[in-house]
């Protein structure tokens, strides 16, 4: 334990009748079952600080504020598909037909003070909950920080991201109006194109064909109880591990794989994870309060046999409706059965396969590199330049998908015609991964390369020196002993070597080929990556001029590369 | 600064012996030795009585104002009222009422936070630790005596021995998820012949949409568009699940063009009246009902993935993912001269599934 002091103001501890309050209610439990052996060990537990921890703290809050604002809403909302006339306050629908949840919709917004501001916070938050998963997603990735032992708590978090958009849908679809309806039906063509049991699977969810008056009910039950009572817990889940586990953190001075860095639980984080759950709550409502979203009121109610141009769906979604709408027209019958890739691909397989992947990845990657040891101090993207690349490649495969989801807008924005804007984004999605995978590690080397320059030589300083023979050079500073150690604190990737395919007897090696092929994906893996310096080529670097560390008096260190 | 540098400094650095062993990949202080924890030194409201009397002022500043705020959302909410007189479409109410209560709940809750945050960044004294991490495998022993405690109890429950009582209760609790699918069977029936079918038949009446009036073939343009429904389904009762899924089912475009426009298939011959000519209106990519028309090119776009079907001929597919031509529905003109179907359509309409080709 190392600490840093602080002076400060006198804090008064005893004489406070908060305090005091507090006291005795700990007493209570604690004579009820020992907390305090838990609250000492966990009070001033020590988190690390960094803005990308922040992430998931958004998605946290913001699904609070989302469960918050959904139950106000259920207090009004009906569930049903029951046909009325409506006659409520907004009067441009009355004397028309419409379902009893779109009708209890219109009263929410219309009739209820606060219920549209309730109605757009739930709907911002989702949106935001969703996205502060995917990013938080990504930062896991792009650090590694999913490596053991945190494999766990990966797949739980891509469990959370896919129940979150199971209920994004769900809600999406409850309010009965025009767009809803119109992804409810997509929904259920990709039902059908289900082999063998799809039309069973879609007469049972729908309760008999198409629409029905059964799905907003059913969707109901999921939106509001199973799903998320599934996220609530997995949440719990997905937090106690992080709190066991300790959080992860980035290399640096001072932090090693046995130890964390950073400020006590109570108070700092109390104050500031209590204080960034405002920050986001209000942040929230402030875009309820402006910036108007799903005016159904505009939309009117479901009408199978009807639809707007330039329907969208929620963007969550609109990966998956990039892909139906960039398929090509597949479809084939066996023994006269009907097979539909051309749905049955993008809405179905697609989406199966890559959840797999990601679900699967950190084994993979254990696999590769053989690396089985736990980790606790984040990797540097640019450090793991295939990881990063595969990464980036994803990101360019997903958002070519969702420019798709919006061709029609991009058609009528860029006056090309929509067959063009398809066209380009099939060839696209065959050829950007793979170009971006490699431009991606190559900017990786370049960073790294970059990095071992400024370890051996120091960074530039923009200083121009002439020589007396009139060479002009750039005078480079050295890095602390800080910064210097944070960009050689990572490891230095061993590419795995296949052994001789016969050992000295001549017996050949029975596993030869297996060596074989996990030296190759090994070097795929680490072949390219710069090495960091060694202390031999660091001394040499420097000429002998100076010691590192003695940045202070920095002129005698300047280099001449 | 007391962190456990001379520990690590004991890893080896970087001996080639040691090349492609796991264990000795990360030599910590290679080739830099950690110079361990870094001390910020005091902050500014730390040595400064002046700037800490300010950082105090601005949060209690921050709390205090959203105190003011949040009586002020609950003015806004009886200030606001959304109710208007009869007849007049009350939007603007509600938006402003929607903003009133947004703008001084949503500043409430964002001062509220920042004020924390600016507490602990400011004022708050914890200096920064350093704590140990905790082996997350559990030792040997521990290991070894949990498998020595289960073994004990699956002694006692002499489980390997009464083969009879193992085996009746693994076939019991294989049974048990039988009922919980067998009860949800009544969520829905079975599909039977309901996809092949809709409400249009011999003789049937095409009538306008919302309007449901009878066609004549004169009343008709030439490149025009209508949308019809058929005279059955008027008939279907206004509650139940009937309606609305004939609904998704039956909708149709009827389009008037040349007759020497069109190239029908040779048993599609007689299947207009003058050019007059009637498609399903559901797409058979995803279901979307199908609605923008390109008169000069009798091209139909479906609005949701932008499949193309030309019309004039038979419903084919000239872009996008759908991989059927639209039904059409064949047509004639009864004998009070409206236009009525010959049949129901000769195939199930909307997207393709397991079984279509098997009725």
């Amino acid at each position: 334990m190392s600490t840093t002091t602080r002076t400060g103001s006198d804090v008064s501890t005893s004489n406070n009748a908060v305090l005091q309050g507090a006291g005795k209610v700990v007493g209570f439990v604690d004579q009820r079952i020992a907390a305090n052996n838990w609250l000492k060990r966990n009070l001033r537990k020590i988190f690390p600080d960094h803005w990308s921890f922040l992430l998931g703290e958004i998605a946290l809050y913001s699904l609070i504020l989302v469960l918050l604002s959904g139950v106000f809403l259920t207090l009004w909302f009906k569930p049903s598909m029951a046909h009325i006339i409506y006659d409520g306050a907004y009067v441009p629908m009355r004397g028309i037909g419409m379902s009893e949840a779109y009708a209890s919709t219109l009263q929410i917004s219309f009739e209820v003070r606060g219920g549209l501001l309730m109605r757009q916070i739930h709907h911002w938050g989702t949106l935001i909950f969703i996205a502060a998963m995917s990013v938080h997603m990504l930062r896991i990735f792009f650090t590694g920080a999913y490596r053991k032992p945190r494999e766990l708590n990966w797949v739980i978090g891509l469990l959370l991201l896919t129940l979150g958009i199971t209920n994004g849908f769900t809600g999406y679809s409850l309010p009965d109006d025009l767009l809803s309806g119109t992804g409810l039906r997509i929904i259920e063509a990709g039902i059908l194109a289900i082999p063998v049991v799809g039309t069973y699977v879609s007469y049972f969810l729908f309760g008999g064909e198409y629409p029905g008056e059964d799905i907003i009910s059913r969707f109901y039950a999921i939106h509001i109880l199973l799903v998320p009572g599934l996220i609530i817990a997995l949440v719990t889940v997905h937090l106690m591990l992080v709190w066991y586990q300790k959080h992860t953190q980035w290399a640096g001075a001072g932090k090693t794989e046995k130890n964390v860095v950073g400020y006590p639980f109570f108070p700092i984080y109390v104050a500031k994870a209590g204080g960034f759950t405002f920050i986001v709550f209000g942040f929230i409502v402030l875009m309820s309060a402006l910036i108007q979203v799903n005016p159904l009121w505009f939309y009117g109610p479901y009408d199978p046999s009807q639809v707007t141009a330039g329907v969208q769906p929620d963007w969550y979604v609109g990966f998956l409706d990039g892909a139906l709408r960039v398929m090509p027209p597949w479809e084939f019958t066996i023994f006269g059965y009907h097979v539909t890739p051309s749905v049955l691909l993008p809405a179905v397989i697609l989406p199966g396969v890559l959840l797999t992947l990601l679900a699967l990845y950190p084994w993979i990657e254990q696999r590769i590199t053989g690396d089985r040891r736990e980790h606790h101090i984040l990797e540097r993207p640019r450090n793991v330049p295939v990881r990063t690349g595969l990464g980036v490649a994803f990101i360019v495969f997903y958002i070519l998908l969702w420019i798709a989801g919006g061709n029609d807008f991009f058609a009528t924005t860029l006056h090309i015609p929509v067959n063009w804007v398809s066209r380009f984004l099939q060839v696209s999605l065959i050829v950007m991964p793979p170009l971006a995978f490699w431009i991606t590690k190559r900017i990786c080397l370049g960073l790294q390369r970059r990095d071992r320059d400024k370890v051996l030589h120091g960074m530039e300083s923009g200083v121009i020196m002439v020589s007396p023979e009139g060479e002009f050079t750039e005078r480079h500073s050295p890095l602390s002993a800080a910064q210097a150690y944070a960009l050689t604190a990572h490891e230095r990737p061993q590419v795995h070597e296949a052994g001789a395919p016969t050992d000295a007897n001549g017996i050949p090696n029975p596993n030869y080929k297996h060596d074989r092929r996990r030296a190759r994906i090994s070097r795929f893996y680490f072949g390219d990556v710069i090495p960091k310096p060694t202390r031999e080529e660091l001394e040499h670097g420097h000429h002998g001029h100076a010691e590192l560390e003695a940045h202070s008096g920095s002129d005698a260190t300047s280099d001449q590369h | 600064m007391t962190t456990s540098k001379s520990e690590e400094m004991s890893y080896p650095v970087d001996h080639p012996e040691h090349a492609g062993e796991l264990e000795h990949r990360a030599p910590a202080g290679d080739p830099i030795p950690d110079p361990g924890l870094h001390d910020p030194g005091p902050r500014y409201t730390d040595v400064n009585p002046q700037a800490q009397k300010r950082a105090d002022r601005q949060v209690a500043g921050m709390f205090g104002l959203a105190s003011i705020l949040i009586i002020a959302s609950i003015v806004a909410y009886v200030a606001f009222e959304i109710e208007t007189p009869e007849g007049v479409p009350n939007v603007g109410e509600v938006q402003v009422s929607n903003f009133a209560l947004g703008m001084t709940l949503g500043l409430a809750l964002l001062l509220i936070g920042l004020g924390a945050v600016q507490w602990a960044r400011t004022l708050m004294t914890s200096p920064e630790f350093a704590e140990n991490r905790k082996p997350l495998v559990s030792s040997d022993e521990v290991r070894q005596a949990t498998l020595e405690s289960f073994n004990t109890g699956a002694e006692e429950t002499q489980f390997g021995r009464r083969k009879l009582i193992r085996n009746s209760l693994l076939g019991a609790m294989a049974l048990l998820p039988l009922p919980a699918i067998v009860l949800l069977r009544d969520l829905g029936p079975l599909p039977g012949d309901t996809k092949e079918n809709t409400v249009w038949a011999e003789g049937v009446r095409l009538l306008t949409d919302v309007t449901y009036q009878p066609i004549r073939p004169a009343q008709l343009e030439l490149g025009q568009l209508v949308n019809v429904m058929p005279a059955t389904y008027r008939d279907l009762p206004d509650h139940g699940p009937a309606k609305i899924n004939e609904r998704a089912k039956s909708p149709v475009m009827l389009i008037r063009m040349l007759p020497e426009e069109l190239s029908p298939f040779d048993d599609r011959e007689n299947w207009h009246v003058d050019g007059i000519i009637a498609y399903s209106k559901i797409c058979t990519h995803a279901g979307c009902p199908i609605s923008l028309y390109e008169r000069t090119t009798h091209h139909m776009l479906c609005p949701c993935h932008q499949s193309t079907f030309d019309l004039a001929d038979n419903g084919k597919v000239v872009f996008g993912p759908a991989t059927r031509p639209l039904p059409q529905l064949p047509l004639a003109v009864d004998n009070e001269g409206y236009l009525v179907a010959q049949s129901d359509f000769t195939e199930p309409v909307g997207p393709s599934y397991w079984e279509r080709g098997t009725r």
